[in-house]
């Protein structure tokens, strides 16, 4: 009967409904959550053709849904329906309102491409902070040729400044992106294709930056993070990065270690460029690797092997020192590492 | 007129025999069926295991190898081998009839065409058996897929591909002369059902846009095989170079994808809404234009790649403008059904079921047109929710919908519908599932081609688990599919003809499955759906176009099959440096083309006599 | 299959005659097709990589323009030579054709030797080999590609003059004759497009 056949047109369609309000639950992050300019206006034009394409599926859904709700065969009903062949107005209609909208779209879509490729041609001449990235698998290399420093994994950048990114790979295609602060774009490999990305961060806070180009078995962890800070904390930062801790009697013995075994991959002076990250000021980030938390047990696993499943990243580069260096030895190391602030 | 044959009667092949050396369209289209559903399900477990891997955070099911292995081949052979040879298939078993024709222009190079698809196939895969899996993406951008690529995982890759690529361009070639040339009279081309029109264009595309794939592929060996440059920065090469060629290639590739399955809707949803196509005229311009504006796009896969400002807006600005002919397809099948009388069995729930979820890929892709955004989604899981809306949405709807629609045609019996119903709704629940969510994911900050996401971050293990159960809902629907096809394999031949009784091509005038020659006579053709017509005006056959006669019929050969064969060991001999094999491997092909173009085989007669009731034995 | 109807003008062109003829001859103008796209993108990539000459020989540095020319002289003389052959074809001479075609072979045979003589010279003159820099990888995957093509129209050509003298000119030998002209066409094409773009432009760099 009536009901039982609605019953039967209703359970699917909630049950779909369901599942697409199923992604509306959650805390919005990432290019939903902009936290600069450059993010905010890519939003705006998420949300605007959103907006629009919203308008669109809600009319074809309109039509759709009516149709194959009213004009199922009945039983009995034999007589063909009316052949119909076309209809110029409406096919007119179909067409010029798509292209109006399009328009709509288009129209701000040229305008800040245009004005994102403009800004990323600022250069240290205009007095803008250029940073050099170098992407490698699996870690990333900041270099501020201004200031004389190299670091590794975590970029710092003053708050409500213009940053222009330059961008380059070593090895394999790369791509560089910080969800909210911006989007991405690649790190070529080669000099020919070196890219300049503007960003900027509206607040103080410490960004997730993640790689965004298949690149080997790391791929996935190869995070860094984007640390904006006020203007007197970014100054105080680059000035504590150029002066680098001084050994102590209690980290002799592992500064020697790791002058023996690691120096020759990992620099740490300020400005020093090295095979690996270098690891000046190692002991004031989070993480290691880019996302493993920065901590004993996990430096001693990473030493150790920094490719395992539970300390370390797939396809790491690095070898492993279980065997080579002796626990004590690895102790002493780590704690040389982290006395590097 | 030379008759430089003499006038054998019988077929030379039976049996096994028969099939591995047919030439015959009805089998071949069966055969790319087969070996393309085959593919289908090897991609469809590598889908599973990749979800299974992402259903959990930090999961250890499968290492990051594995995992990039089978994201990789999951792409790679679903698109090359199961997809386009599906509908290959449906192209070669019904383009013919359509248009009617006793076969396609070529037959030999069409049996060709599909035996280097198989081996083709088959050496794309082989790593599976060696330990080398390509792993560098479906894409595979240099240098990842070149020097850091090393051991033969990307050989098979390059190698398989392009071997599988020739079967792919004959094919191409093969379906623009047979519908150029072959359609029977009074069916001239704006005659033609949108399907052979789709299938028109797409071989167009096909033949444009494979070449340039195969050059691409070819410097890729270079580079890996034989110390080339192309792509090597060390040397002055440049690695954007390949993602232009191949995306020149891969944009086409994806129309090549959806223009079939337009058309497949354009036969479905006609017939069971017992409605001409609203627009016919615009459809097939609409289709030509999408077709020609899918060369102009190719950029947009490289909005990120740094090109500048005027090719990114060029770009961007060309790929809106493919919406427009996309959407009014959307419109014409809509208005289609309006004032329809609708039957929804389950060939029709498939192409229905199309309009929406299609239409809800098609505004993601221009969401992701706007350049300046696309930096944001550009290699996020927003982008693999929009492939996966267009094309399982589109394409994969549309192969499902052939497959109920013409099934009883080719088998002459239909599929069980309670099954067919159960399978439409697990696998419509299971898509939305899986890839709905995937826009989310992507805008929060999932990139693509990950092995493994950390925990903690709001709302990834849900989302991702949610993702998984959907997978696994749409496995479960194609093994009740498969179980579908196994019980009614069973079942006696009981199909009419006109299977749906409401059919409006030609392919519904002739016996269900139709006899090895297609048509006793062939037909007069009077207007755009040529059977509707005749049947409105109280027929009850198409008029012939002829009188009874002897049909000459091309025997089968073993030629492509060996020359398949001996491309697949010439690929292997390249690969692994063997010169010996390779030329070898060249060597067999190149006799067997000597021998094929040697001797002339006359084939054989079929004489008015045994005209009556000779369907194909399956 | 289609019957062997005789239509157009089927005096002159035999190879029209039949559907399967003209299959045939519809066939390889879209394979052609996919021949231009094969040969643009590898001329694109030669283009675009040219310059890259790895610290090593440029084009300008070794390429012989006195051999490249005689090797041009001799291509398009046996591209006319072929539309000789079709044009007995025409008048039903198949001596002519046969003739006409030997003589094409032979031609095409002197400017195969005398590519592989001149790569022969790069090589050994100027270790100017495929690894040596994109634009020596591009060069001879470019022109390497297009003597494949010469390769295999000579052995395809030769083999056709034989099943004329065994099968003599039908409605099944002549498309097969009309198709291998049209290749040979194209391949002349696309060298007097190697000529121009690789050596002319490569030597006034």
């Amino acid at each position: 009967m009536l009901v039982n056949r609605w019953v039967k047109r209703l359970v699917p369609f909630m049950a779909m409904m369901m599942l697409f309000l199923t992604g509306c639950n959650f805390e919005l992050a990432g290019a939903l959550e902009p936290k600069g300019p450059v993010a905010e206006k890519q939003l705006e034009m998420i949300l605007l053709s959103l907006g629009i394409m919203g308008v669109v599926l809600l009319v074809v859904f309109v039509l759709f849904f009516w149709a194959i709700a009213r004009f199922r065969r009945k039983p009995g009903q034999n007589e063909i329906p009316e052949q119909i062949e076309g209809n110029h107005k409406l096919e007119a209609t179909w067409t010029i309102i798509p292209i109006v909208l399009l328009l709509i779209i288009a129209i701000p879509t040229v305008a800040l491409t245009f004005d994102l490729e403009e800004e990323a041609q600022a250069t240290e001449g205009d007095g803008t902070l250029v940073i050099k990235v170098a992407a490698k698998q699996f870690w990333w290399e900041f270099n501020y040729p201004e200031d004389g420093i190299v670091t590794a994994q975590e970029v710092y950048i003053p708050v409500g400044e213009k940053v222009v990114f330059e961008l380059a790979a070593t090895d394999v295609q790369h791509s560089f992106w910080v969800p909210e602060l911006g989007g991405k774009k690649d790190t070529n490999v080669g000099t020919k294709n070196i890219n300049h990305l503007y960003l900027e961060a509206d607040y103080p806070g410490i960004y997730k930056g993640k790689c965004a180009e298949l690149c080997g078995a790391g791929h996935a962890l190869m995070d860094f993070k984007v640390h904006a800070l006020e203007q007197a904390d970014y100054d105080a930062w680059k000035a504590d990065m150029l002066e680098p801790a001084a050994v102590t009697a209690e980290t002799e013995l592992g500064a020697e270690l790791f002058g023996t075994n690691c120096i020759s991959c990992h620099a740490i002076e300020p400005n020093g460029l090295s095979w690996g990250p270098n690891l000046n000021g190692f002991a004031d980030r989070d993480f290691i690797g880019g996302f493993r938390v920065n901590n004993t047990e996990n430096l001693v696993g990473w030493i150790k092997d920094p490719t395992s499943k539970d300390y370390g990243k797939p396809g790491v580069t690095m070898p492993g020192f279980e065997g080579v260096l002796s626990d004590d030895e690895i102790n002493e190391i780590v704690k040389y590492l982290q006395s590097l602030n | 007129m030379a008759h430089a044959h003499a006038h054998a009667h019988t077929k030379r092949y039976s049996g096994f025999m028969d099939w591995i050396t047919t030439v015959d369209h009805k089998k071949i289209g069966i055969l790319y069926l087969v070996a393309g559903g085959f593919f289908f399900l090897v991609a469809g477990l590598e889908a599973i295991l990749i979800r299974l891997q992402l259903a959990y955070p930090m999961n250890g099911f499968l290492d990051a190898q594995s995992f990039n292995e089978l994201v990789t081949m999951h792409g790679t052979t679903m698109l090359f081998l199961a997809a386009l040879p599906i509908l290959f298939g449906f192209f070669n078993y019904i383009i013919p009839l359509q248009i009617g024709a006793r076969d396609v222009a070529f037959p030999f190079l069409n049996s060709l065409g599909f035996w280097t698809f198989f081996f083709g196939g088959v050496l794309l895969n082989l790593g599976f058996f060696t330990g080398n899996v390509p792993d560098s993406g479906w894409t595979a951008y240099p240098p990842l897929s070149t020097e850091f690529s090393p051991g033969q995982g990307m050989d098979f890759y390059s190698i398989g591909l392009q071997l599988a690529g020739i079967g792919t361009l004959v094919g191409g070639i093969n379906f623009i002369v047979t519908i150029v040339n072959m359609r029977a009279p009074g069916m001239t081309m704006m005659r033609m059902p949108l399907f052979t029109w789709t299938a028109f264009i797409t071989s167009i595309l096909i033949v444009f846009a494979f070449s340039a794939f195969a050059v691409g592929l070819l410097m890729m060996t270079f580079d890996r095989l034989f110390g080339g440059n192309f792509f090597d920065p060390s040397t002055g090469g440049n690695v954007v170079l390949w993602q232009h060629i191949f995306w020149l290639f891969g944009h086409p590739e994806v129309y090549i994808l959806i223009l079939p399955a337009f058309g497949i809707i354009s036969e479905i949803i006609p017939t069971f809404s017992r409605k001409r196509l609203f627009g016919y005229t615009s459809m097939v311009f609409a289709t030509a234009l999408i077709g020609f504006l899918g060369f102009m796009v190719w950029a947009h896969h490289m909005f990120t790649v740094g090109m500048g400002a005027v090719a990114n807006t060029l770009f961007a600005i060309a790929t809106m403008l493919i919406a427009v002919p996309t959407g009014i397809k959307i419109f014409n099948w809509i208005f289609t059904m309006w004032k329809g009388q609708i039957t929804f069995n389950t060939a029709n729930l498939f192409a229905v079921g199309f309009i929406p979820s299609f239409t809800i890929g098609g505004v993601t892709g221009v969401m992701l047109a706007v350049a300046a955004a696309d930096y944001q989604y550009q290699d996020t899981y927003f982008v693999v929710a929009h492939f996966h809306y267009v094309i399982v949405g589109g394409t994969v709807h549309g192969i499902f919908a052939a497959f109920f629609y013409w099934f009883p045609k080719m088998f002459g019996k239909k599929l069980n519908e309670v099954l067919g119903k159960l399978t439409f709704w697990l696998f419509l629940i299971g898509f939305n599932l899986t890839f709905f969510i995937q826009h989310w994911l992507g805008l929060i900050g999932m990139p693509r081609r990950v092995y493994t996401y950390l925990d903690g971050q709001t709302g990834w293990n849900e989302m991702n688990y949610i993702s998984t159960v959907g997978a696994i809902a749409m496995g479960v629907a194609t093994i009740i599919l498969l179980i579908n096809v196994i019980i009614t394999v069973r079942k006696p031949k009981d199909a009419p003809d006109d299977v749906w009784e409401d059919g409006r091509t030609l392919e519904w005038a002739v016996s269900s499955p139709p006899p090895e020659y297609n048509f006793k006579q062939t037909p007069l053709v009077r207007g755009l759906d040529g059977w509707w017509l005749e049947k409105r005006a109280g027929k009850t056959a198409m008029t012939p176009a002829e009188p009874v006669g002897p049909i000459h019929m091309p025997n089968g050969s073993i030629l492509p099959l060996i020359m398949s064969i001996g491309l697949f060991i010439a690929g292997l001999g390249i690969m692994y440096h063997q010169t010996l094999v390779a030329i070898g491997g060249f060597g067999i092909l190149v006799v067997c083309m000597i021998l094929r173009s040697l001797i002339d085989d006359p084939g054989y007669h079929i004489e008015p006599e045994q005209l009556e009731g000779k369907g194909v034995k399956a | 299959m289609s019957h062997a109807h005789a239509e157009g003008n089927a005096i002159e062109s035999l190879e029209r005659t039949t559907l399967e003829g003209k299959n045939k001859i519809l066939g390889f103008w879209v394979f052609l097709g996919a021949e231009v796209v094969i040969f643009g993108t590898l001329f694109a990539a030669h283009i675009g990589l040219r310059n890259e000459v790895n610290f090593s020989v440029s084009g300008a540095d070794i390429f012989s323009l006195p051999i490249v020319a005689i090797m041009t002289a001799l291509l398009l003389t046996s591209s006319m030579t072929s539309v000789m052959a079709i044009q007995a074809m025409h008048r039903h001479d198949t001596k002519g054709i046969a003739v006409w075609l030997a003589i094409t072979v032979l031609l095409a045979l002197g400017f195969l030797c005398l590519e592989i003589y001149e790569f022969y010279h790069y090589v050994h003159e100027y270790g100017f080999n495929i690894q040596e820099s994109p634009f020596s990888t591009t060069f001879y995957v470019l022109v390497g590609c297009h003597g494949v093509h010469v390769a295999v129209g000579i052995i395809w050509i030769s083999l056709l003059i034989g099943q004329l003298f065994k099968k003599g000119l039908t409605v099944v030998t002549a498309p097969k004759i009309y198709v291998a002209s049209l290749y040979w066409h194209f391949i002349d094409v696309v060298w007097v497009f190697i000529f121009t773009v690789v050596y002319l432009m490569g030597k006034v760099g």
